[in-house]
């Protein structure tokens, strides 16, 4: 019988012909609980290669040891679409010479397939895999639903590694990724900490500030006009915008509606929603829960979606482009609409895109949802720091202190007045709000750029300087 | 208008500083049971602090204040008066005689500031099988008494029964304080449903108070609130019933009527009255006058 | 008023500030450490001295750890630290 089995990460490597300058590629299913990244990294600094660049869908804190692969140039090059806080200061503080290219989670497949960012050598992580490489995120100890971030780079590494902690005889039934992109499949001991793979079950946020925020959410969309059967929703794992979906939950329920599809990154909530009859589909490029995992192994309607699919704005068609109602974050959102979820308040990389300005611009209401201040510090400001999605594609920013619509969208405008939600310009609700905190001082910000933000469309939208310094 | 009143401790400035963003009419600050004895006068200034420099427009706010068998409650009186609150809520309130000390050393404290009398309005909180008893006598002790508060947690120790989610064993509690309170002329407010993920349950046991005659209801959790506003505000066919009478009343007066009928039922001054009260409450809420 | 033994009021929750005040020799120092040092740490001294000034504190040490408490809450704690330091020792 044939197999694509190798003894080691080390051998993989050695068989794929990595060299110094290449590219390699990694994706963030297993999230926080990843071994896989850092367990290749290590072999590949082992072997003396150096100046890599690095195409991960996402970093975590988990990935922190990156940061000696770049003091020691085994890394030269970060292309990502989110980085975490620890990371990121590094990042800011300006260690690496070449900016870190941001992408969206839409840009970053996008990229990939028409040749923008070519991949060397991909690495992918698989909760099960059969010897030829089939393999799944569904199964497994390791397990973490969908591999949606990880089809562009199997389909387009010229090399394709797959690494897994559950092999299974040939043929693995349900795959997600096929034999016919793999090289190589090597097994290790455990790809990842099921702990931090996926979080048990989430509770509805006790917050009083946060569930303010949610029954406001929910009041837009249910006055929206989009509301009615055919319905289509995303929203983030954030306390706030789960509880958006739990009294959305309600609403849709109490006035008989069914929706067409729930998308995203999926969460029990969600789950919850497809069985309680508000969907008909989950579209679901990463779950978050185990309740997630369960759904898209067992249910047929939950349905696994490749980044290409969910966002990508060269496929011939994306998800998102279908999308009614989208529930976004933000760490700072200005009076043009332009909201920052790279940078926190002091300049320091601690995020980014994900698919923030892919569902922005794809859905038909994009709604932020931000407490008015966070420790002292407003929310609405004259100037983000950093554009990680234009204003353009923002309609409305709910607080617990008043609502604000973008001017781009008076027919909505218009429906909320109507429904006796607090609306107010969004200057408004800046003065409003430093009229509790008092105004911030702007903080100052290096003259080296560290990063560049590049919109789903491969243009620069922003960039991100260094922060001087010690500042706190 | 009160038709939600919600209860935060008042050594929490995280809750205190967005209390005028929950939704509710009223908001309570709580120095008592919410506030561990040494902590008391962290939470006696920061509650001062809040109301001298937090804009509570469009919520009123109340101070629940130590009850008047602690050495508190004097200091708790004098930081908190100047700030004007809404009214001060006087825990463990058992006899029309605890309510006229508690009157006697505000009124003090009042003209010690140059305050008019009876500015701050006293709210008794009814949580004794005593004070039960005597609700009338406290709710008509002093005309700073402007409503009676249920508090049936405490009430059902006293009592040796269990508290329910049923609250059988506050029916009566519930029927005397309405009974006394609307006797006296004062607002009457039931105890907040304690269980915070229970949402039929805060539906049911608000429509209860509603129905029984309560003014408004408290809570001890921002998610009752919506509820309690919309069991409490009147209905759409409330409001055009009003209308109604007013309109009624006008054609009679106009006719040089006496008396008049809607619907077949005699409109006496009672009706009147509560017509009257409806619509102040729709027009505060931007209920428009409805199709008739 | 003399602060005359060592006090402290509030606590290190969001939204809240810890203040600690001790007896000094030279005049008021004080100490501040900020999540939000950058936009407002100006600010918050300025808040903090003119309690300690209201008060008549002319003397004393005080640590401030600050997690983005607005102007009133600063204003209390410093103020409650106050009341309890000039107790007797």
């Amino acid at each position: 019988m044939a197999t694509k089995l190798v003894s080691s990460i080390q051998e993989a490597i050695r068989l794929c012909g990595l060299k110094d300058g290449m590219t390699v590629s990694f994706h963030h299913h297993l999230r926080n609980g990843d071994y896989v990244l850092n367990l290749v990294m290590e072999e590949i600094a082992a072997q003396g290669i150096r100046d890599l660049t690095m195409n991960a869908s996402s970093l975590f804190e988990t990935h922190s040891p990156l940061l000696g692969h770049i003091e020691n140039h085994v890394v030269s090059l970060i292309q990502t679409d989110y980085m975490a806080a620890g990371l990121g200061r590094a990042i800011s503080q300006g260690i690496m010479e070449k900016p870190v290219q941001f992408r969206t989670h839409g840009g970053r497949p996008s990229d990939i397939c028409r040749g923008a960012t070519p991949i060397d050598v991909a690495f992918i992580a698989a909760p099960t895999a059969d010897p030829m490489g089939n393999c799944s995120g569904k199964y497994g100890p390791s397990a973490c639903g969908s591999l949606g971030y990880a089809f562009a780079d199997a389909m387009h590494a010229k090399k394709v590694v797959v690494i897994t902690d559950n092999l299974v005889p040939y043929p693995l039934q349900d795959w997600s990724i096929s034999e016919d992109f793999v090289d190589y499949v090597v097994t290790v001991d455990a790809i990842g900490n099921p702990k931090g793979i996926v979080s048990g079950t989430t509770q509805i946020t006790r917050d009083p500030v946060g569930l303010v925020m949610a029954s406001h959410a929910a009041q837009v969309i249910a006055n929206s006009g989009l509301l009615k059967d055919g319905f289509s929703f995303q929203t983030g794992a954030g306390g706030a915008s789960l509880a958006a979906a739990k009294f959305l939950k309600d609403i849709m329920l109490e006035k008989g509606i069914q929706g067409s599809f729930g998308l995203g990154g999926i969460t029990g909530y969600m789950v919850d929603m497809l069985q309680a009859g508000c969907f008909r589909n989950l579209m679901d490029v990463q779950c978050f829960d185990l309740k997630a995992v369960e759904s898209i192994r067992t249910d047929p309607r939950h349905q696994e979606i490749s980044a290409m699919q969910y966002a990508s704005p060269t496929a011939k068609s994306a998800v998102v482009d279908s999308l009614d109602v989208v529930i976004l974050g933000a760490t700072e959102i200005d009076t043009d609409f332009n909201v920052n979820v790279h940078t926190d308040s002091n300049g320091y990389i601690m995020g980014g895109s994900g698919g923030h300005s892919d569902t922005a611009a794809g859905a038909k209401l994009s709604m932020i949802i931000a407490p008015m201040f966070r420790a002292r510090l407003p929310i609405v400001t004259d100037r983000v720091q950093c554009i990680s999605t234009p204003g353009r594609d923002i309609d409305v920013l709910v607080t617990q202190g008043g609502i604000a619509v973008n001017p781009r969208n008076a027919e909505l405008k218009e429906r909320l007045v109507k429904a006796g939600l607090p609306i107010m310009d969004i200057r408004e609700l800046k003065e409003k709000t430093e009229r509790i905190t008092g105004a911030p001082k702007t903080i100052r910000r290096g003259d080296r750029v560290v990063a560049e933000v590049i919109y789903r469309d491969g243009t620069l939208l922003d960039s991100i300087y260094n922060v001087p310094g010690e500042q706190r | 208008m009160r038709r939600s009143m919600l209860f935060l401790p008042g050594n929490n400035p995280n809750m205190l500083i967005n209390g005028n963003c929950l939704g509710s009419d009223a908001v309570i600050f709580d120095l008592e049971d919410a506030v561990s004895p040494a902590e008391k006068d962290a939470a006696r200034i920061l509650v001062r602090n809040t109301i001298r420099y937090m804009d509570f427009r469009g919520c009123e706010i109340i101070v629940r204040i130590n009850s008047i068998d602690t050495d508190f409650w004097k200091e708790d009186v004098r930081a908190i008066l100047p700030h004007k609150p809404g009214l001060i809520m006087l825990p463990k309130t058992g006899t029309a005689q605890d309510v006229l000390t508690a009157d006697a050393f505000i009124s003090q404290v009042e003209q010690e500031l140059g305050m008019e009398k009876n500015t701050v309005g006293l709210m008794p909180l009814i949580e004794t099988a005593l004070g039960v008893e005597n609700a009338f006598a406290i709710a008509s002790a002093s005309s700073r008494v402007r409503a009676i508060f249920l508090g049936a947690e405490d009430l059902t120790a006293d009592l040796r029964c269990k508290r329910t989610k049923e609250s059988r064993e506050i029916e009566y509690a519930r029927t005397r304080l309405v009974v006394a309170a609307r006797a006296a002329g004062v607002d009457v407010y039931d105890t907040p449903f304690t269980d915070v993920n229970d949402d039929e349950g805060i539906a049911k046991d608000a429509a209860t108070a509603k129905a029984l005659g309560f003014t408004g209801k408290a809570s001890i959790s921002p998610r009752h609130v919506e509820v309690i506003n919309r069991v409490f505000s009147p209905t759409r066919k409330e409001v055009d019933y009003a209308y109604e009478v007013m309109e009624a009343i006008a054609l009679a007066k106009q006719q040089g009527k006496g008396a008049i009928s809607l619907y077949g039922k005699m409109i006496d001054a009672p009706i009147v009255a509560r017509a009257q009260q409806t619509i102040e409450m729709a027009q505060a809420l931007g209920m428009d006058k409805g199709e008739m | 008023m003399e602060i005359k033994k060592l006090a402290s009021a509030g606590t290190m929750e969001s939204s809240d500030a810890y203040v600690e005040i001790e007896p000094g020799t030279d005049g008021v120092e004080i100490q501040l450490d900020s999540v939000v040092m950058a936009q407002f740490g100006e600010d918050i001294l300025t808040v903090v001295r003119q309690v300690l000034g209201d008060l008549g504190v002319e003397k004393a040490k005080v640590r401030v750890v600050d997690r983005g408490a607005l102007d009133c809450v600063i204003r209390a704690r410093v103020e409650t630290a106050v009341l309890r330091g000039k107790g007797e020792a």
